[in-house]
């Protein structure tokens, strides 16, 4: 197959990368350039899109002996990930930039871009198992629990799966660690990068509020009464606890949560920790990676990045997914998405869109 | 058969003065070196393959037998040509005769060659040590008159200018085939009277637009105006002439002419106050070139370069006529086989060995990436450090609209190319161009 390695200059695509070249694909290095200003994305070993990350990924390239280009896809990127990331905290939800990467630009515009020009497949350095062979592609966590990446790649339709190569679902990453180091690679040691990668200085509610201004309004608690003020609803979460800056303790002492944050009025909602409690949540636009639709049928889902995984009941109404867990989860933020998993085995995924409380 | 040119064994040391050379020194000289051993597997993506369409001689050239036959020669030789012993003074020799022959190659005296590492170096002394001496003399000397189509070694130099020194700074506009027209120069020049300097190009990296550099030098000379010029891609191809050609500083580099990598000139007038003042030096240190430039000379690579400068002007005149004649029939064949194909720049006045098109609805990208696969190697015009490539600012002058940047691609000829390379061009570029539009702009 004639693959096209996305090569962030970290050391997990780069090992993806020669691994395709060692299973004999004609494997061609392409680094994304996702910013027209490097500068102001996250600089040096903790992320993914800045100069030294592009020299990385062309060394690695070198040492895997595969030719190497930088694509500039900066343009859809800012429209299709940082642009949705702002629009999505303003509608009062919580967003996966990840996640969006993944289904806007890695599987779509990046994909695309090579099927165009002659490619096969792409191949990211994703924890994931994914098994083309049968009729549909099946996707499954990584064996590297704490690593596992299937959250987010579970956005990705069957048909973008078809595409895919994730040679490292099989490994854990300390030993893909060794393997880079074994290779030759210098990125071996390189730190795993985390958080956004176009938030350079990590301040996500700065980077907000330079977008979308101040907004201030009201903190109410469950009866209305405001106890505090805030700066932008945009800037909090659904769970989130500290940084609320209540002036007024609660009646109870207790520490208080977000429960609820409502863009039109401009109001975030605190309360009891026990009011983050949900039973039912709803979805929208599920991609179904497996012939289990329709339902209703039992299975588990993960409704965060490294999340906790709830056992549950799924069925979809019309396009729409509803789950019922069997036990409550706590702090599930519409933005997120709603992964189902039946055991390692990726089912469906959908985008939360509405959560609530049915009492049992 | 560009391996070849590479081979650097068979060479035998000079017997003359390596006698001179200290028993240590004299062994390692002569025993080769060990290529590194690549840390994992080898890398078979970038070794130089013989059968390489290469078109992209503008970025740079495979240097000439001559060349390398001086410069490893000299490599084996010991010496700092600024000691006063034998030794020394046989590496100033070698410099001197180098310095000669670049003066006469260009039409410039010995003394108006200042040696430096290379066009980049060469282009940030004439623009900032020019602007920085002729301000010390009169503070009124505060602006920069610049094509809007220089390299970068001069524009981002004119920009710091601008960002550090307070400079105020007049780009001149291009017409749509990239010239720079005297009478625009005239123009932003006013009296001329707080002007610092006036750099424009030869000949451009990009487009190949040849300027009217006679008629731009004589309306700077009108005025009092000190004129730079980077002729670093005409050097090769163009009758340049230093004393004649009415500039003050003009910029010179090895690598573009057959010569090795990492050495270049600023051919340089001597002062004539009030108009002209030797630079304000950029690198302080032993002052080896006349007090405007540091550094110990690179007496090997200066070899080099010179032996590069001589076999390429003695050719010159006929291995322009022959690059002209294969550009056109590259030209023609890119044509027949992309009937929609833009040629950008100077249909007449352009360099010999360049033909620059836009291919309407193709990202350059993938373009460049689609050839590099079949063996062609050329460019997207301006390579960029940042890796994301920007629409180039010499086709934005010249109004191109930012698609039609986009889609564009360089392909230069040099002193290798043959019939073969523009037949192999012929037959990829067509497929590639259909290839391409499938992917279209992103």
């Amino acid at each position: 197959m004639r693959v096209l390695a996305a090569m962030s200059g970290g050391v997990d695509s780069a090992v993806a990368a020669a691994r395709a070249a060692e299973a004999g694909h004609d494997v061609t290095g392409v680094h994304m350039a996702l910013s027209s200003n490097p500068q102001s994305y996250r600089t040096g070993a903790r992320g993914c899109c800045t100069l030294e990350d592009s020299r990385d990924a062309r060394r690695a390239a070198d040492v895997i002996g595969i030719p190497f280009y930088v694509w500039d896809l900066a343009e859809r990127f800012h429209r299709d990930v940082v642009e949705d990331f702002v629009s999505e905290y303003a509608a009062g939800r919580t967003p996966n930039p990840c996640l969006r990467c993944n289904e806007k630009i890695k599987f779509a515009a990046l994909l695309d871009r090579a099927m165009a020009l002659g490619f096969d497949a792409v191949c990211t350095g994703h924890y994931a198992r994914l098994d083309a062979a049968g009729p549909a592609p099946v996707l499954r966590r990584g064996v590297d629990a704490g690593k596992d990446q299937s959250y987010v790649l579970a956005v990705c339709t069957p048909e973008q799966l078809a595409h895919a190569l994730f040679p490292l679902g099989d490994t854990s990453k300390a030993d893909i660690r060794r393997e880079a180091e074994r290779r030759g690679l210098q990125v071996a040691d390189k730190p795993d990068s985390h958080d956004i990668c176009f938030i350079a200085d990590g301040d996500t509610r700065g980077f907000l509020a330079e977008r979308l201004g101040a907004a201030p309004g009201p903190i109410v608690d469950t009866d209305g009464n405001e106890v505090g003020e805030h700066e932008g609803a945009y800037a909090y979460t659904i769970g989130q606890r500290k940084g609320l800056r209540i002036g007024t303790p609660a009646p109870d002492g207790r520490p208080r949560y977000v429960l609820d944050i409502s863009p039109v009025t401009n109001t975030v909602t605190v309360g009891p920790r026990e009011s983050l409690d949900v039973t039912e949540i709803v979805g929208e636009r599920p991609v179904w990676l497996s012939d289990v639709r329709g339902g209703p049928f039992d299975c588990e889902v993960q409704l965060r990045a490294h999340g906790e995984v709830y056992p549950c009941t799924a069925e979809a109404d019309g396009d729409r997914l509803r789950v019922r867990l069997a036990a409550p989860a706590r702090g599930v933020a519409p933005g997120q998405a709603a992964v189902l998993y039946d055991g390692d085995r990726v089912l469906a995924s959908a985008t939360i869109t509405d959560t609530a409380r049915v009492p049992a | 058969m560009i391996l070849v040119l590479y081979r650097l064994d068979g060479i035998q040391p000079n017997a003359g003065p390596a006698a001179a050379i200290p028993r240590a020194a004299r062994r390692s000289a002569e025993t080769p070196a060990t290529p590194r051993a690549a840390a994992g597997n080898t890398s078979a993506a970038d070794t130089v393959d013989p059968v390489v369409t290469y078109l992209d001689h503008a970025a740079t050239t495979p240097m000439l037998p001559e060349a390398i036959e001086s410069m490893t020669a000299r490599l084996r030789e010991l010496g700092n040509p600024s000691s006063l012993h034998a030794v020394g003074r046989h590496a100033r020799r070698v410099v001197e005769e180098s310095r000669e022959i670049i003066a006469e190659a260009f039409g410039a005296r010995p003394s108006e060659v200042v040696f430096t590492s290379g066009g980049t170096e060469a282009d940030n002394l004439a623009v900032k040590g020019i602007f920085w001496a002729r301000r010390a003399a009169d503070p009124a000397r505060n602006r920069v008159l610049a094509s809007e189509v220089e390299h970068h070694a001069v524009m981002d130099a004119v920009h710091w200018l601008e960002d550090h020194e307070g400079a105020r700074v007049d780009w001149i506009p291009v017409d749509e085939r990239g010239r720079v027209r005297p009478e625009a120069l005239l123009e932003a020049m006013g009296s001329g009277d707080d002007v610092a300097l006036a750099t424009v190009m030869w000949a451009n990296n990009e487009v190949g637009t040849v300027q009217p550099v006679a008629e731009l030098a004589a309306a700077a000379r009108e005025r009092g105006v000190p004129l730079h010029i980077d002729a670093v891609q005409a050097a090769g191809t163009l009758p340049v002439r230093f004393a004649a050609s009415g500039a003050q500083a003009l910029t010179l580099t090895g690598h573009k002419l057959g010569g090795p990598l990492g050495v270049g000139a600023l051919l340089l007038a001597k002062p004539k106050e009030p108009v002209f003042l030797d630079p304000v030096p950029l690198l302080h240190g032993g002052g080896q070139e006349r007090d405007v430039r540091s550094g110990t000379l690179d007496a090997p690579a200066i070899a080099g370069f010179a032996a590069a400068v001589q076999a390429t002007v003695a050719q010159r005149e006929a291995e322009a006529q022959r690059l002209t004649e294969l550009r056109d029939r590259l030209i023609e064949a890119v044509r027949a086989a992309v009937p929609d194909a833009i040629l950008n720049g100077d249909p007449v006045d352009r360099l010999p060995g360049n033909a620059h098109f836009s291919f309407p609805g193709c990202e350059g990208d993938a373009l460049l990436m689609l050839l590099d696969a079949r063996g062609i190697a050329c460019s997207t015009g301006s390579a960029c450090s940042a890796g994301v490539s920007q629409p180039s600012h010499v086709l934005m002058a010249m109004g191109t609209g930012a698609d039609r940047a986009r889609g564009s691609l360089r392909f230069t000829l040099g002193h290798t190319s043959t019939e073969a390379d523009v037949k192999a061009l012929a037959d990829a570029i067509g497929p590639v161009v259909e290839r391409a539009r499938r992917a279209g702009l992103g």
